[in-house]
């Protein structure tokens, strides 16, 4: 028997922004695109409110019997709302940059904080799924999403174009997984993750090992892990950058959470089976995502390998199937959030002589010199992303290593320090453009975002919005980060604790 | 007498018609949308099969919402590719090429 009180309390956020996601698409239809701003400010309130909603089951590490809502379809355990808390903050960083951006070429619509907005909704019932039915839902209404937003540029060719290939590979995925959450309800008998657990404890038979594969891989294509990586350099060129920056955050949080629920809740049981796959992935992330990035040329397709590159480091704190592994996992994230975002918003203020978006690395050229604020930014944001010692980025793969070599995965600890060599190589060569490289001439009147052509005080509250989450961001991945690491240890802990609990 | 092994047969030939669909075709992007319908319903008949031959019904609700969210997804990839081809005046498959890849 459900106890619904219990229930709709425990997705009191999820029922927030499906309210308000709601309530806004009719003021959308009503107020057209002349309310895009004031639906932009809506959207991020809601999700600040469920922000705060989440807040205390990861303060307070809840989880168990009592975080169970509908009879175990969902789950706001604490696992669920450390993910959340990353999610929603997230999208809100992602409503803040759109506007200046979307504004110049006159496509801001009303539609685009409603769609980040739905997106959110469904990464949240995604991280909360306690049921493939629940975890399928939520990863659709996050993928319709975002198929959209790739594609929100109409004018724009390659926009489009990274729309439809985001839409082809990401309905191909969907179907992967989808073929393999059938062939595990067939052969454990129940659709429930705990359920599958149970039935799984006595050996694995041929069909449930060829539905785990298929749901992994499935997983593999959503947080684009090698060998199902190829769509992500073309989406995060083609889509706009404001969308690109938020795919490579929220999103990229989400699918991990998931699979790490999948992979520990439904198959923890077999961790050996799925431990090879894993590791695997995440060597071969490692160092596609880091020989990859070294011969791009535009800075967007440059970060996007360099996703690939971190996912393969997020998949190590996975592949050990411990709680102190999914901690690091966790610690990882939340470090690359802000990393991966400061860097986007630093791309995002880069602006040619036009006051046009400037996004090829010779753009940076000689950045130092002209704009000193904005390059000392990038450059901590580039050193974090590399992981040299004194910035924070050193920490969230210290932690990942240190997991590893505890669950007895030397080698592939050794092998991930090694790699993580070759990825230093391309954030230095940015650093090295950047501070000493002579200016290019055309690129010389890159302005502050919002000034040039943009005039007013609305371009200029964007560009303080720009700066504030580049300062946020960039204070959070300096050494600043590491007064943190015990705070943000102990919540990670105790989330990862919660996702061991059924085990 | 067709047993549960005969659903998942089909069931895997047409997901694999499916996914050939998407790599192998080189005309147009339609064909592709088709192809991710089929895999849609290869899952469908699994999960149907599934569902029957457990006595649970758990596996056809299961189908219901993919059949919910498989309409959506044709109604968003056929938006999109509208998008696409007032940009571009072409859907065939060897034109999607702008960006390298």
């Amino acid at each position: 028997m459900i106890d619904y009180e219990t229930s709709l309390r425990l997705i009191a956020p999820e029922i927030l922004l499906a309210v308000s996601g709601l309530v806004l698409l009719l003021v959308a239809a009503w107020g057209g695109d002349r309310a895009a701003r004031a639906v932009s400010i809506a959207a991020a309130v809601a999700l600040g409110t469920a922000f705060f909603l989440v807040m205390p089951s990861v303060d307070g590490g809840l989880s168990g019997p009592d975080r169970i809502a509908f009879a175990g379809l969902f789950r706001a355990d604490a696992f669920a709302g450390f993910a959340k808390l990353m999610i929603f903050a997230a999208s809100i960083a992602a409503l803040m940059v759109a506007p200046s951006f979307l504004e110049r070429t006159g496509s801001m619509r009303a539609e685009y904080p409603i769609l980040v907005l739905f997106s959110a909704l469904g990464m949240a019932i995604m991280v909360s799924a306690g049921d493939l039915m629940t975890l399928y839902i939520g990863l659709e209404l996050q993928s319709l999403s975002a198929y959209v937003l790739a594609a929100f540029l109409r004018t724009d060719g390659r926009s489009a174009e990274a729309g439809l290939k985001y839409f082809v590979l990401g309905a191909l995925a969907s179907g992967i997984l989808l073929f393999g959450m059938s062939l595990t309800y067939g052969f454990a008998g129940t659709t429930s993750l705990a359920g599958i657990r149970v039935s799984m404890v006595d050996g694995l038979s041929t069909g449930a090992m060829f539905g785990l594969v298929f749901v992994l891989a499935g997983l593999a294509f959503k947080i684009s892990a090698v060998p199902f990586h190829m769509w992500t350099p073309d989406v995060y060129e083609g889509a706009p950058t404001p969308v690109t920056a938020f795919f490579a955050s929220a999103p990229k949080v989400a699918a991990v959470a998931l699979t790490a629920r999948v992979a520990i809740e439904a198959f923890g049981s077999q961790a050996d089976a799925w431990r090879q796959i894993v590791v695997f992935a995440a060597l071969a992330s490692i160092i596609v995502g880091a020989l990859g990035a070294i011969g791009q040329t535009n800075i967007k397709r440059l970060l996007a390998y360099s996703s690939i590159n971190n996912v393969g480091f997020i998949l190590i704190g996975l592949a050990c199937a411990t709680a102190s592994g999914t901690s690091a996992m966790l610690v990882y994230l939340a470090i690359y959030v802000p990393m991966t975002l400061a860097g986007f918003v630093a791309v995002l203020m880069l602006r040619d002589a036009n006051g046009d978006p400037a996004e090829r690395v010779t753009d940076l050229s000689g950045l130092s010199r002209i704009r000193p604020a904005l390059a000392w930014c990038l450059m901590i944001v580039m050193f974090s992303l590399a992981g040299i010692p004194p910035m924070f980025g050193f920490w969230g793969k210290f932690v990942v290593f240190r997991a590893a070599v505890e669950a007895d995965l030397l080698v592939l600890a050794a092998l991930g320090v090694a790699t993580s060599v070759i990825g230093a190589f391309y954030y230095i060569k940015i650093v090295k453009v950047m501070f000493f490289d002579e200016p290019a001439p055309g690129t010389a009147a890159v302005t502050g975002a919002g000034t040039g052509t943009n005039t007013g005080a609305i371009a200029m509250r964007d560009g303080r919005a720009h700066w504030a989450l580049l300062v946020i961001g960039t204070l959070l991945v300096s050494p600043f980060g590491f007064l943190a690491t015990g705070w943000l240890g102990n919540l990670a802990d105790r989330a990862a604790a919660s996702l061991f609990l059924v085990a | 007498m067709i047993g549960i092994e005969h659903y998942v047969v089909v069931s895997s030939i047409l997901f694999v018609l499916g996914v050939l669909g998407i790599f192998l075709n080189r005309k147009n992007i339609i064909v592709i949308l088709m192809a991710i319908e089929l895999i849609l319903l290869a899952v469908n008949i699994n999960l149907v099969a599934f569902s029957a031959f457990l006595g649970d019904l758990t596996g056809q609700i299961f189908a219901m919402f993919v059949l919910t969210v498989a309409a959506a997804e044709a109604a968003i990839g056929l938006a999109i590719l509208v998008v696409y081809y007032r940009g571009r005046g072409t859907i065939a498959v060897d034109d999607v090429n702008r960006m390298k890849g």
